[in-house]
Formats: C-alpha cells, sequence, structure tokens
C-alpha cells in the first residue's frame, strides 16, 4: 500500500451485460495520493465516468480491486458502502443536483444528512463550508436565485461540508460559462492547496492542463498518466 | 513512499480511523423532515393526492358525527320525558283472539307503592272508524284508530296538547274526542274550539283538543281518544283494557316492572308483557343507525381509491426524482434510507389528507348539528381511526414506488437525468 493513499484501483475492469457485452472498463490501475489533484480526461465513452462511478463506490467493479481511504470496497454491502460514501467521498456533478426549496445552507446541510449529525451541527458546518467557497453571504439564498456558477459552489460546499478523504468532481464546470467555469476550477485548485484530494473528471482539455496531474482515458483503459506512481 | 501503517488514513479523515467502521445514519427527525420537503418541493400535487383521502375520511367522520350526534340527542330528549315510563300490554293469544287485560288491572296497579300514576288504554270495537263527515265511504278510514282513554294519559306520557285540551271528567262520558297529530293531520283538522265535529261509530263527535306528537309513545300519534265512558255507551264498547301506561319513582322502575304482570293479571301473569318504551326508541335509533353502514362503506372506497391516487403519483415521483435518488445515494443513503424517505413522504401524504378530511366531516358534522339544534358530537375515537387508517393507507400505497426507488442503481440514476 502506498502511504497516504486515499483512492486505490487495481486492474479494475467494469463490463456491461448484454449482447455483445459492453466493456466500459478494460483493466484501470490508479492511485491517488493524500492532497493530490487531478484531471481525468477523455472522449466521451472512453470510460472516465465509469471509473468516476466505481471510484465513488456507487458501482462496482466487474473484476479487480477497489480501496477507498484504505476500506477494500469489493466485497461490503449496501450499508457499508453507504457508509463510505457518506464519511470518506464527497461529489460534485455537472447538473448540480441543488433541491430547489431548500435554502443555500440546507442544501450543504444536506452533504451530511447520513451521517447521524444532528440538525444544528449540520447547519454549522455548512456555514463553514460556504464561506470557504465564497458564499458566505448566500447562505439563505435558494437555488433559483442563485446564477450556475454559484450553485456550483453550493454543490462544491456540500461535498466539502463532511471533510471526504477524497473529492470527485464529474465535468463541474459543464453546465456553466467559460468565466464561471474558470473561477469553479480556481476555486477547486484553491481547497486542493488547503488540503482536499480533488479528481475532475472532465472532456475540457484546457481545465486538465491547469491541473498538476492528467490521466488520459481512451477506450476504457488508461492512455497516458502524467503523475503515475508506479 | 511505501509503507503500511494505516494510521494515516485515519489522520486522513480527522485522526480517528473508526470512522470509516461507521456506517451511514438517518435519524428519525430526519426521515419526518425529508417526507415534508417531499410535499413542499410539489404542493398542488401533494394536495390533489391526499384530496381523495381526506374525502373519504371526511364522509365517515361526518356519517358517524352525524348519527352520534343524533343519537345522543334522542337520548337526551327521552332522558328529558323521564325514563320511569312502562307500558303492560297483554301478549298476543294463542287462541288468535283479540288480546285483553282484566278490568280491574288498572286500580291493581295503581296500589302498587312505587306507582305514581298509570293511565289504560281502552279497545274499542273493530268496527268504529272515525271519519271526516257521514258522506265519505265508509273503507276511507285514513288508517285512524280509535281507543277509549283515561284522562290521565297525556299527564302519565307527558304528552302535550296542540289545540283544545285532553279529554277530562266531564268530556269523558260526551261525544267528544281527541286526536292525535297524525290522525289530525290525516283528517285535516287543525282546530279544536268545539265548531268542529268527525263522524265517528255512527254520530257526530266534537274534536275538543289536537295532541303535539307523543315522544314516548309515537305509535299513538294517529289515534283518536274517547272516554271510557263514551265509548261504552255511546259507541258499545266493551271497555276491554289493551294497555297501561305507568309512571314509577324514578327509583322504583326496576322493582315495579318485576311484580307488574303479576299485579295486572294475577291468574296469567305470563299472558302480560311489561316494557319500557325508551328501550324500544333507543333501538330503533341504533336500527336506524344500520343506514350508516352504506356512508360508511362509500367512504372506505373513496379512502382507498386515494390511496391508489397516492400510489400512481409516488410512481411518477421516483420517475422524476431519479437524480435526487442518485444524489441521495452520493451522499450516502443506504436503500432503506431511500425507501424510507419515500414511504414516509406517502404516509405523511395519506396522514395529512386524513387529518384534514377529519376536521372537514367534523365541521360538516357540527353545522348539521347547530341547524337541527343538536348538541354536536364528533366521537374521537372514530376521528383518530380514520387518520390512522389514511396514514396505513398512504404508508401502504407507498410501498411499491418506494421499492422502486430503492432498488434503483444509483449511477444510472445520476446518468438518466
Amino acid at each position: 500500500m502506498i502511504r497516504g493513499t486515499v483512492l486505490e484501483l487495481d486492474r479494475v475492469t467494469k463490463c456491461y451485460a448484454g449482447s455483445p457485452p459492453v466493456v466500459a472498463l478494460g483493466s484501470v490501475t490508479l492511485r491517488v495520493c493524500r492532497g493530490e489533484m487531478l484531471a481525468v480526461v477523455g472522449p466521451s465513452g472512453s470510460g472516465k465516468s465509469t471509473l468516476l462511478a466505481i471510484a465513488g463506490t456507487l458501482e462496482r467493479a466487474s473484476s479487480g480491486d477497489v480501496r477507498v481511504a484504505g476500506a477494500a470496497v469489493g466485497h461490503l454491502g449496501d450499508r457499508e458502502l453507504a457508509g463510505i460514501r457518506a464519511h470518506a467521498i464527497g461529489f460534485v456533478f455537472q447538473q448540480f443536483f441543488l433541491v430547489p426549496t431548500l435554502t443555500a445552507l440546507d442544501n450543504v446541510a444536506t452533504g451530511l444528512l447520513y451521517r447521524g449529525i444532528d440538525e444544528t451541527g449540520r447547519r454549522r458546518a455548512a456555514r463553514a463550508a460556504l464561506d470557504a467557497v465564497g458564499l458566505g453571504r448566500r447562505t439563505a439564498h435558494r437555488p433559483g436565485a442563485l446564477s450556475g456558477g454559484e450553485c456550483q459552489r453550493v454543490a462544491i460546499a456540500r461535498a466539502l461540508v463532511g471533510e471526504p478523504a477524497v473529492i470527485l468532481a464529474d465535468e463541474p464546470t459543464g453546465n456553466v460559462d467559460s468565466r464561471q467555469g474558470a473561477e469553479i476550477v480556481e476555486l477547486l485548485r484553491e481547497l486542493n492547496r488547503l488540503g482536499s484530494t480533488i479528481v475532475v473528471v472532465t472532456h475540457n482539455e484546457g481545465l486538465a492542463r491547469g491541473l498538476p496531474r492528467t490521466v488520459r482515458m481512451r477506450d476504457g483503459i488508461v492512455e497516458h498518466d502524467s503523475g503515475a506512481t508506479g | 513512499m511505501i509503507a503500511t501503517d494505516t494510521p494515516s488514513i485515519g489522520a486522513e479523515l480527522g485522526g480517528d480511523s473508526l470512522r470509516l467502521t461507521r456506517r451511514s445514519h438517518l435519524g428519525a427527525r430526519d426521515v419526518f423532515r425529508l417526507a415534508t420537503l417531499g410535499l413542499r418541493g410539489r404542493p398542488a400535487r401533494a394536495v390533489l393526492s391526499a384530496a381523495g383521502i381526506a374525502l373519504g375520511v371526511a364522509t365517515v367522520v361526518g356519517v358517524l358525527g352525524i348519527s352520534t350526534s343524533s343519537r345522543a340527542q334522542l337520548i337526551s330528549e327521552i332522558d328529558a320525558l323521564g325514563t320511569n315510563l312502562l307500558t303492560v300490554s297483554p301478549s298476543p293469544s294463542i287462541s288468535g283472539g283479540t288480546p285483553t287485560l282484566p278490568a280491574r288491572a288498572p286500580a291493581m296497579v295503581r296500589r302498587i307503592g312505587p306507582v305514581q300514576s298509570a293511565s289504560a288504554l281502552g279497545a274499542v270495537g273493530g268496527g268504529v272508524a272515525i271519519y271526516r263527515t257521514d258522506r265519505i265511504p265508509a273503507v276511507n278510514t285514513d288508517a285512524v284508530s280509535v281507543y277509549a282513554a283515561q284522562p290521565t294519559l297525556l299527564s302519565t306520557l307527558q304528552g302535550h296538547v296542540a289545540r283544545g285540551r285532553f279529554l277530562n271528567a266531564a268530556t269523558a262520558n260526551l261525544p267528544a274526542v281527541v286526536l292525535g297529530a297524525s290522525a289530525a293531520s290525516a283528517l285535516g283538522i287543525d282546530r279544536a274550539d268545539g265548531a268542529v265535529e268527525v263522524w265517528l261509530g255512527g254520530r257526530w263527535f266534537d274534536v275538543v283538543g289536537v295532541l303535539d306528537p307523543l315522544q314516548l309513545a309515537p305509535e299513538l300519534d294517529r289515534s283518536a281518544f274517547v272516554g271510557f265512558h263514551a265509548a261504552e255507551h255511546l259507541l258499545g264498547a266493551s271497555g276491554r283494557v289493551v294497555e297501561i301506561f305507568v309512571r314509577t319513582a324514578p327509583a322504583s322502575v326496576g322493582a315495579v316492572q318485576s311484580v307488574l304482570a303479576a299485579t295486572a293479571d294475577p291468574a296469567a301473569p305470563q299472558d302480560v308483557s311489561v316494557t319500557d318504551p325508551t328501550d324500544a326508541l333507543v333501538a330503533r335509533a341504533d336500527a336506524s343507525a344500520a343506514f350508516e353502514s352504506l356512508f360508511l362503506a362509500v367512504g372506505g372506497v373513496a379512502v382507498l381509491v386515494g390511496g391508489i391516487g397516492i400510489a400512481n403519483v409516488m410512481v411518477i415521483s421516483v420517475l422524476e426524482r431519479r437524480g435526487e435518488i442518485g444524489l441521495r445515494r452520493a451522499l450516502g443513503a443506504t436503500r432503506a434510507h431511500i425507501g424510507l424517505q419515500f414511504v414516509a413522504e406517502s404516509a405523511l401524504m395519506g396522514g395529512v389528507g386524513g387529518v384534514t378530511g377529519g376536521l372537514l366531516g367534523g365541521l360538516a358534522s357540527s353545522l348539521y348539528s347547530a341547524a337541527r339544534a343538536w348538541h354536536a358530537v364528533v366521537p374521537a375515537s372514530a376521528f383518530g381511526a380514520a387518520v390512522a387508517a389514511a396514514v396505513v393507507v398512504g404508508a401502504v400505497a407507498g410501498l411499491h414506488p418506494a421499492l422502486k426507488a430503492s432498488r434503483m442503481a444509483p449511477a444510472e440514476a445520476l446518468r438518466t437525468v
């Protein structure tokens, strides 16, 4: 095991049943260390979203080993996997997935809902997380009153609020304009500087170039990894 | 960088490696919050879905409320009239003849200590009928019965005259008649000032009184009463006693009831039946409640149909909220948490419908009671049971959609949005 490894995929494959079966991932090995920030890039259908889903324990690998924050997840049941997601993984999605009837503060607090923390504690942490993404003054606004960029900041705060071992961001700039996209990337870099481990999945080459490590995928395998640690 | 120590990972998570073994957790209060959140997200839909159950529960609570109020009202009216009235009548005879009580029975009954008053009703021959005029064909009797009555009958029954007066010692000997409320309206008579005559048993009788409906003896409302003396001398009646109404001291009703038969007919007490007319009235009120069951069934069907409506809406809701389901799974919800959220939402919808319906039903029965000047009674048990049933129906309606939601693969749910 690599010291400080928070995410480890070892010869992971993913095959979807059908005729013919679709091989989404063919033997992917990837290690992400604590404090790292990397981009997983590749064209549509290259398997990067499947990689993210397996790394986030939302899907099971067909074969190979997946370890998240030190725990091998291959044989864990639904409750254990949910526990790992609640405690060790933060997700950021292209579509934000904010609850429209909740304020920014309560949307962020939802990030701690399944951890068994009481509401007061959740809100306190949510306020700090909104401060960290620069939305400390917009806690009472509902998503409808926020710009796309601001919505994505709220979603990032929601991923951040539980101080997860790793944040997995799926096309975080895909639904915002380029200026707001640049701000989002800058925010993620800032959070990384403060210690967060962040994996960004994107097909945006420009975004990927700005990050310290790039994992390039094609046809379900890693074509190139600029920061491979062997 | 190669090492085998895992504590660094624990440190990564805030210095507590045990946190990894912690499971996903969702408190009961948070389940309720999620349920209200789901309903608030689509308020119009929630209201419409709950409306079916609300209607059903309103019907059930309203019907039960109205019938309970009406029964309570009847019982309080009966209580106001006194529950110390007993009737003595001959049992139907085996031989088929008209059963009668001995002529001395009223006097004997009056001698029982706690008896306050006893009033006899006598038969007038079968062929005697009452007509508005002598021109009316004999067959048009209007189904009004003619009885001989003692002057104390009205006070024993705690009845009232609407017009004129009841028979007294003087008019009991004269061709004078008092009409029950229904009998008067059947004959078309609404005055009793001595100027109206009716054709009774082949001669003219003065109408000296018209009664209000008799609460304790409604079977006598379609009757005409003449004095015993007049019945015997003017109508040729035998003076046979067919019924005795007995008022006793309130504390001695049971004691009097037990000796009445033997007192009325010492030779054949088994041929005498003693009844408490208030029992019959309450029993009749209960029997009319049988009609309620139809309304209750309709209400129950409405609640079930409302449940099916909720199930429908929840199925659609689960499909629409795939993104939310995927997100919650990503945030750490277990399958059970997702299922619980949707069942709770559905049960809450049922509960909201149930409470709304219960309040509407209670309001309806209160208004109905107020319009009739009754004291409104809405049985709390009916309200509680109806609301509980609505919650259960809602929860059951949500089971299938909740199962669908909980089985949704999270990655797929997130992708298909």
